[in-house]
């Protein structure tokens, strides 16, 4: 399971603090930083809050990773701008909604904005195309938002987190 | 109170404190009182100070973290006392320069103008809430998560300007706090 395996690449690369607004397609992964005592998860009222909290942590030493849904990357713009001034490091990961298949008319705008919107702001956008490609990609944004300084968002797409309708939403 | 006698008295004896300042004033403020390494002004990011102090209190917490801050930039990032309430960091402290104004671009009035409570917000997020005598113990040594929301008078004073560049107020900040291995690191 991707979920678990992502876990591993963190705590493989020594991440301490977890930034995150919940969403259904991070559930899992949110649970597993939860339990591990050498992690912090922090839950945030927006997606920009994370941001300033993984710029503070690597202020003081410590490596993080932002967790959030498609609709957050809007929240975060203003102040991706202090990431690329200052060089921050930062491994975002994307749970995509408004992609193939969306139900919600309203995520499909945003959704459909994320890789421009980042990209605009001088993130690093990483799209993996299959389920298996996920962890090896998670696992490159890690190593080049830290050893290059680079600010590195991973797209995790619709269709391998695979909720098709409100009702599938609300059981997982 | 003028506010940067306030911020001069809250970092005269700053010692090995860890310290951030929101965009605009406060950033020259504390500048104004000496500027350090161990200091991180923010030029931008309104609305992000309260919570680059948690990031930071959450990885060095064996050091104390001061946050001096707007209530400007403070209004914009509220929800941060809420992710600080759920946290309790204990080695914070969030200290709110109030001059019910936006200073840099204008002196227009602020909510807190109008009778918002940033103290209010504060307790009911679980931050304890300190006067400002009591603000040296709470900086340096009392349990936290502290907050102040210190009512100063709405002045225009000279601008004491810090460094503007973002990678080497990060820079500086890191090779200060954790030695110079961080710039390898």
């Amino acid at each position: 399971m991707w979920p678990e395996e992502i876990h591993r690449e963190l705590s493989a690369a020594g991440v301490r603090v977890v930034g995150y607004v919940p969403d259904a397609g991070h559930k899992r992964l949110i649970e597993l930083c939860q339990a591990d005592k050498k992690m912090r998860a922090v839950v945030l009222t927006t997606e920009e809050e994370g941001i300033g909290l993984a710029a503070g942590a690597w202020l003081g030493g410590e490596k993080s990773v932002l967790l959030m849904q498609s609709s957050g990357v809007g929240n975060v713009v203003n102040v991706l701008g202090m990431v690329r001034e200052c060089r921050f490091p930062l491994v975002t990961l994307v749970t995509m909604r408004g992609e193939q298949g969306e139900f919600n008319p309203w995520q499909v705008p945003m959704g459909q904005a994320v890789r421009p919107v980042l990209e605009a702001m001088g993130t690093v956008v990483h799209a993996p195309a299959s389920a298996d490609d996920i962890v090896p990609t998670v696992n490159a944004a890690l190593r080049l938002a830290y050893n290059s300084y680079a600010s590195v968002a991973v797209l995790i797409p619709q269709r391998v987190i695979g909720i098709k309708s409100f009702q599938e939403q609300a059981a997982k | 109170m003028k506010r940067r006698d306030v911020v001069k008295a809250l970092l005269k004896k700053r010692g090995e404190l860890l310290v951030i300042a929101g965009l605009g004033s406060t950033a020259w403020d504390i500048t104004a009182a000496g500027d350090s390494p161990l200091s991180f002004p923010l030029w931008g990011a309104m609305g992000q100070a309260a919570m680059i102090g948690l990031g930071l209190a959450l990885a060095q917490p064996k050091r104390r973290v001061l946050v001096i801050t707007g209530d400007g930039e403070m209004l914009m990032g509220m929800g941060s006392l809420a992710t600080i309430g759920v946290q309790q960091p204990p080695n914070l402290t969030v200290v709110v320069i109030d001059n019910q104004r936006y200073g840099e671009t204008g002196m227009q009035e602020t909510h807190t103008a109008h009778g918002i409570d940033l103290n209010g917000v504060a307790r009911a997020c679980g931050l304890k809430v300190v006067e400002y005598k009591d603000l040296a113990g709470a900086i340096h040594q009392d349990r936290g998560p502290h907050f102040a929301a210190i009512k100063v008078d709405a002045e225009k004073i000279p601008l004491v300007l810090p460094p503007r560049e973002g990678a080497l107020l990060k820079a500086r900040f890191r090779r200060a706090l954790l030695g110079a291995e961080a710039d390898s690191a």
